[in-house]
């Protein structure tokens, strides 16, 4: 038996709608609770000055093993994560084999205990090796282990396949995560469409072909009953439309990622393939889109869309050059810098979209400091001033746009299962 | 050798370690250019073909893409000034092995070249090389984003025949959606002070265009008599992602330029083509041949704007040192 005392911190725990400095105390791989717990605690944590939360959830990585191990394993994705300060991850199946059967699930739970870092949550393909034509056997991928299910950034073209897939995931009560962009509107695009685009000579994806796949993907959710999240919105088409979806009661989240806060299509200027992303950096019209979003409630997750690749790939031209970049240590910076600091969300709201609305989507039992929770804790220094310098990442991919970047906010300790995992 | 030009003698001097588009370019600079050609095509008339300005100095053709017009304008130009010339295309090198950009780029680098002119399918590529060089880069076209150097030789041309740019109305009509060439234009000629209209069918006309100063038509018989100088730009299928237009016939009958518009046109009308041309879509071989056709003209401009933009670049080259 072991406990530990996290002294002195400001807990923040939006499950409970808690924002106090006090004691939290863990026992074992659980929580005790706050302010209540053993007088004397075999380890004790100085938290005094730091946030204490639930461990982030970041719901949204590609940790690309197996397939593609020279741009991220599940070890080095997970231990970025760790720095990151997420406790769980749901990782993304574009691997390679796609994870479309229950022996892939089973792998890469395998390789996130090998690991032993964070929690890795699997989603499973919504369709065979993501051709978007016959659905995979999402049942057994269930059983395995699959918490959710989606094609990556293979949007769900077919609206039949899309309604089927809602359908039947519906009986597991399992939510389809959809990358919403209509194909042939973003085809061999390269950045957003608009003034950017033209001056730079580069083909563009026009915010329509998400606004339609948005639009399209809330009629399902209404007309299925099934759950759909939708992945890295960008536009203020889409948040026009997930806002008015949820007034009517429609089951349907949404995400956003820190880089389509923080940048915009302007800074394709210097075609630097690392502002080359998926859905592409948008207007600040958008952006500011997004950040009302976040503020109402219609965005309910930030999270990373981590995409690493090895550093030649990012070498390569830029339509030929894969779009994404990593994420998952920088998430927190960004949002700070972009959130936190301008004031346009509190501590308290900033972690609910990264604790327990993500476990929410996820329906799994975390993002929560209750008592009898699992004792996933980050605890974040909010204050101290570091430079952004991705050849220290514990990633393999070092492709960030934001190195360089002066910022606020970090991980400082996370603890999974009780566990301290990582210190700064 | 110095070879004074009317820009030089006024103070004007260039700076620029790349050549990359018109965009990053001022009036001044353009001017310097086109005066430094200028300066060229007399010597050329006087019999001065071969001059020794880039002597002991290479200058490698990097193309990515395929071109034969610009490749060979580039070529000759360089050895008209001496330098040593390498080619390096696509076809025939290690790219087809699955070499990255990056290294390419590292081995011409490691042959000792003071120039790279480079052409690419990839809007940005040259800009990408400039920053992985110590060579100067001159961009021979990106993509759809600029070629300055067709861009230097249209307004060039425009200026043989006219003397002057500002205040004279020019037309780009056609594809400008995919058009470096269009680009390049836009931005020198504002620069110059011409008014500058883009007329092509809708889906070939980018939005927000207008933020660069241009005019927008979509009538090509409505600006007719308007224009000083027409240049047809080339209808680029390689570079459509899906259809734009019904069909060719119907983009000539209300975009070609025929007969029956020049007629229409001013009477001084300057017809110019960046070729390859597409005869029978953008242009009728009546307009091509004729009078008022300076589509030759362009091709021969094209060398000494060439020599002046190597010329300029190898000398500011010997004043930073060859770093």
């Amino acid at each position: 038996m072991s406990t530990t005392l996290i002294r002195g911190g400001r807990i923040i725990d939006p499950s409970q709608g808690i924002d106090r400095v006090g004691n939290l105390f863990l026992r074992n791989d659980r929580i005790e609770g706050i302010d209540t717990g053993a007088a004397v605690a075999d380890h004790v944590i100085d938290a005094s000055g730091l946030i204490v939360c639930p461990g982030l959830i970041d719901i949204h990585v590609s940790l690309r093993e197996p397939g593609d191990e020279k741009d991220e394993t599940t070890a080095s994705g997970t231990a970025a994560a760790l720095a990151g300060g997420m406790t769980s991850v749901a990782c993304m199946p574009d691997t390679s084999p796609v994870i479309d059967t229950r022996a892939a699930v089973e792998f890469i739970q395998l390789q996130c205990a090998r690991a032993g870092h964070c929690n890795v949550f699997p989603l499973g393909a919504v369709t065979k090796n993501h051709d978007g034509k016959e659905l995979a056997e999402i049942g057994q991928l269930v059983e395995g282990g699959a918490v959710g299910f989606t094609d990556a950034k293979q949007p769900i073209a077919n609206a039949e396949i899309m309604r089927r897939a809602l359908e039947y995931t519906r009986m597991f009560g399992r939510p389809i995560f959809n990358h919403p962009q209509v194909p042939e509107l973003a085809a061999k695009g390269i950045m957003h469409e608009g003034y950017y685009s033209m001056l730079l000579g580069l083909r563009g994806i026009p915010s329509g072909a998400e606004v339609i796949m948005v639009a399209r993907d809330i009629a399902l959710a209404e007309m299925t009953g099934g759950l759909v999240h939708l992945m890295t919105v960008t536009t203020a088409g889409a948040i026009e439309h997930i806002r008015r979806a949820k007034e009517k009661g429609i089951r349907i989240t949404s995400e956003v990622t820190p880089h389509h806060l923080a940048l915009t299509d302007a800074d394709l200027r210097n075609y630097d393939t690392n502002f080359k992303v998926d859905p592409p950096l948008r207007t600040k019209e958008h952006v500011a889109a997004l950040i009302e979003g976040l503020r109402d409630g219609t965005i309910d997750v930030i999270c990373s869309d981590h995409q690493p690749f090895a550093e030649e790939k990012k070498q390569d031209e830029l339509d030929i050059a894969p779009a994404g970049v990593v994420g998952l240590e920088t998430l927190l910076p960004i949002c700070v810098k972009t959130l936190i600091e301008p004031g346009h969300l509190t501590w308290s709201k900033l972690i609910a979209k990264l604790t327990v609305n993500p476990a929410s989507i996820l329906g799994i039992q975390k993002g929560t400091l209750k008592s009898g929770a699992d004792a996933d804790i980050t605890i974040i220094d909010p204050t101290t001033a570091w430079r952004i310098d991705p050849t220290k990442f514990r990633s393999k991919g070092r492709n960030s746009p934001f190195a360089g970047w002066e910022v606020k906010g970090r991980a400082h300790t996370v603890i999974v299962a009780g566990k301290v995992r990582y210190h700064v | 050798m110095t070879i004074a030009t009317a820009s030089a003698a006024a103070g004007v001097r260039w700076t620029k370690k790349h050549l990359l588009g018109l965009e990053e370019l001022s009036a001044d600079e353009i001017t310097l250019i086109l005066d430094q050609a200028a300066e060229f095509k007399r010597l050329a008339a006087e019999g001065e073909t071969k001059l020794s300005s880039l002597k002991g100095t290479v200058v490698a053709n990097l193309f990515f893409e395929p071109s034969t017009r610009t490749k060979t304008s580039f070529s000759l130009a360089a050895k008209r000034l001496s330098a040593d010339t390498v080619d390096f295309t696509a076809s025939t090198s290690s790219l087809s092995k699955g070499e990255t950009f990056y290294d390419t780029a590292q081995n011409i680098e490691a042959m000792g070249v003071d120039q790279v002119v480079v052409r690419h399918s990839t809007s940005g590529a040259p800009h990408l090389l400039s920053k992985l060089l110590k060579a100067s880069v001159l961009n021979a076209g990106d993509g759809t984003h600029e070629h300055p150097t067709q861009g230097l030789l249209d307004i060039f041309t425009i200026r043989q025949h006219r003397q002057k740019i500002a205040g004279l109305t020019v037309a780009l009509v056609g594809d400008i959606l995919h058009s470096r060439v269009a680009r390049s234009n836009i931005w020198g000629l504002k620069k110059l002070g011409a008014r500058v209209i883009v007329c092509g069918p809708s889906t070939l006309i980018p939005a927000h265009v207008e933020r660069l100063g241009v005019e927008v038509s979509n009538n090509l018989d409505e600006i007719l008599g308007e224009c000083d100088c027409i240049n047809l730009l080339r209808i680029q299928f390689e570079r459509q992602r899906s259809a734009f237009f019904p069909s060719i016939r119907e983009y000539a009958h209300f975009f070609g330029m025929n007969g029956d518009r020049i007629r229409r046109a001013k009477s001084d009308v300057l017809i110019l083509a960046p070729g390859p041309i597409n005869r029978g879509v953008e242009i009728t071989p009546e307009v091509a041949d004729g009078p008022h056709s300076v589509i030759l003209d362009q091709v021969s401009n094209g060398l000494v704007i060439r020599m002046a933009c190597l010329f300029l670049l190898q000398q500011r080259r010997q004043e930073l040192g060859n770093n």
